[in-house]
């Protein structure tokens, strides 16, 4: 393991009930995730890997009734202490939170809107008005989400008429507008053809060069090709963490060893 | 053979519907012939409606219900929607679990009162309330246009709710993800994704309230008279249809069935509108 790689959060003893549940979804869970690598989370369906991904920006807050147990630190830009983003209690936190935690969806999620609005979106609520300032940084987006050729002559037309892997990029451009330090992905080419899938992995790889990536994929193929380290869950435990080469070629688990190898899952 | 019979039967339902509609309309039509000749365009803006002499003949003209139909709707309209849109935003966004059935159960059963009730209710308890507050004599287009409010709020919410329910909880999460406040997640997700469910509910609404008779007869006061104020009594189309129908002949048999016809054309004319609305907005 490189030791110049700085954490940038950290998952400590996490435990995470679902509102009714009778078992706990987490049972404490220790991860580190460094900054501007892509940790891959595998495991069979039910393991626990989306609700451990959608713990980070606290996006299971939506929902009354989730109750968390441990910590979560996420580093401070300013500071560059270690806060723990499970001590939030108020809108506008989370409202902070989630814009330096940006998360993309299993399928893509293009607002009922026009395809620069989309991008505006985000922008516009973090208070940027200026009409220059917006178009710059929309630009910037669209370019650094790869989609920017395609879209450029039509900024107006809605973007319910893109297909789906070009509305899965735009979403990416509009996460990536607002300059986040980790980027949430939940099984993002699950919905999507082999081609646009090729093209949303290279987007990702070339995305770490400014944000952390955290990806949740049922692709193991995937999760070798692209990242750099690989979290295996299994029954909400994390069984396997490491760098990605020594989790698929030499596990030190057997339960990993079994499931990168399709003996089950 | 199963089959065929099934597409045959569809076919026939579906060609029934037109065949009605079609059919109404030529009969108001018709019937409404003599008045037509007699008065014309001249109906709309002629404020008599005087049996002749002898029981003959006589003078009509549509102009006083049908601006206390539009009146009374247009009360109606102005308190229903945004209350109904509360409603609607407060049970499918802000309410606590526990509370949004029952809320639910409590708007639908609202819905489901006949319009009697509402009529007796409002005659007899809301009528006073009115008088005390607004003055003049109970009945009058504002009682009415209340009255007519509290009947398409839950109508107009439940098909509202309905509709903000179909917008994807993922799609609204992905505005949270990147830092949407709830209102601004109401207002620029649901709102804008909803917005067909929204315009069709009020339209419905509208079509409820301009073709009410029930409970408008017993709150407008069923005076043949232009309203002053807002607290005045005065008539509505269906209205006068009802009150007139048992001994009406003639050629104001004829009237009612023109303003009947207008009645018609207008929900008609409302809902057309809607529809091309929708269909080049997408």
């Amino acid at each position: 393991m490189n030791t110049t790689q700085k954490p940038i959060m950290e998952i400590k003893d996490l435990r995470f009930i679902y509102p009714g549940a009778a078992q706990p979804t987490l049972k404490g869970n220790n991860l580190t995730i460094y900054e501007n690598q892509i940790t891959a989370m595998i495991g069979p369906s039910g393991c626990g890997k989306s609700t451990l991904l959608r713990a980070l920006n606290r996006i299971h807050d939506l929902y009354p009734g989730c109750k968390y147990d441990g910590e979560i630190l996420l580093r401070s830009n300013t500071t560059g202490e270690m806060n723990d983003i499970l001590k939030l209690r108020k809108e506008n936190e989370f409202i902070k939170l989630r814009q330096q935690v940006g998360m993309i969806f299993q399928k893509p999620t293009p607002f009922p809107m026009s395809i620069y609005d989309n991008v505006a979106y985000g922008l516009r609520l973090s208070g940027i008005k200026n009409k220059g300032e917006l178009d710059g940084r929309i630009e910037k987006a669209l370019k650094e989400a790869a989609i920017w050729d395609e879209v450029k002559n039509r900024l107006n037309d809605s973007a319910m008429g893109m297909s789906g892997g070009q509305q899965q990029r735009l979403c990416i451009a509009r996460s990536v507008a607002l300059k986040p330090k980790v980027l949430l992905f939940d099984e993002p080419t699950s919905a999507l053809d082999p081609i646009s899938t090729a093209a949303i992995e290279e987007l990702i790889s070339e995305l770490k060069k400014d944000v952390t990536v955290v990806i949740v994929t049922h692709n193991m193929q995937q999760a070798s090709r692209l990242s750099d380290y690989t979290t295996f869950m299994y029954l909400g435990d994390i069984i396997e963490f490491g760098p990605t080469e020594e989790v698929f070629l030499n596990p030190r688990e057997k339960l990993t060893e079994d499931y990168i190898t399709g003996r089950f899952g | 053979m199963g089959g065929r019979l099934f597409k045959d039967f569809s076919l026939f339902s579906a060609t029934l519907s037109l065949f009605l509609l079609i059919g109404i309309f030529a009969v108001l039509f018709s019937y409404a012939q003599a008045s037509l000749h007699e008065f014309g365009f001249n109906f709309l803006y002629m404020e008599q409606w005087e049996i002749g002499e002898d029981d003959e003949g006589g003078v009509f003209g549509g102009y006083i219900p049908i601006i206390g139909t539009l009146l009374t709707t247009l009360i109606a309209m102005v308190i229903a929607t945004p209350l109904a849109m509360g409603i609607a935003i407060f049970l499918t966004e802000i309410a606590p679990a526990a509370i949004i059935k029952p809320f639910s159960i409590a708007i639908e059963l609202l819905a489901a009162i006949p319009s009697i009730i509402y009529g007796m209710w409002g005659l007899f308890y809301f009528a006073p309330i009115v008088q005390t507050l607004f003055g003049g004599n109970g009945v009058g287009l504002l009682t009415a246009g209340i009255v007519l409010a509290i009947m398409i709020i839950p109508f107009m919410a439940a098909i509202t709710r309905d509709s903000m329910n179909t917008a994807p909880d993922v799609l609204k999460e992905s505005a949270y993800a990147i830092g949407a406040t709830k209102f601004e997640v109401i207002k620029d997700i649901v709102m804008p994704y909803s917005k067909g469910g929204i315009i069709g509910s009020v339209i419905l609404a509208l079509g409820r309230a301009l073709g009410e008779t029930m409970a408008v007869a017993f709150l407008i006061g069923s005076v043949m008279a232009i309203p002053q104020k807002i607290t005045d009594p005065t008539t509505s189309i269906p209205v006068l249809l009802a009150n007139n129908f048992a001994e009406a002949q003639d050629l104001e048999m004829s009237s009612m069935y023109y303003l009947a016809l207008i009645l018609f054309v207008v929900s008609f004319a409302l809902i057309s509108m809607a529809k091309v609305y929708f269909m080049r907005k997408r």
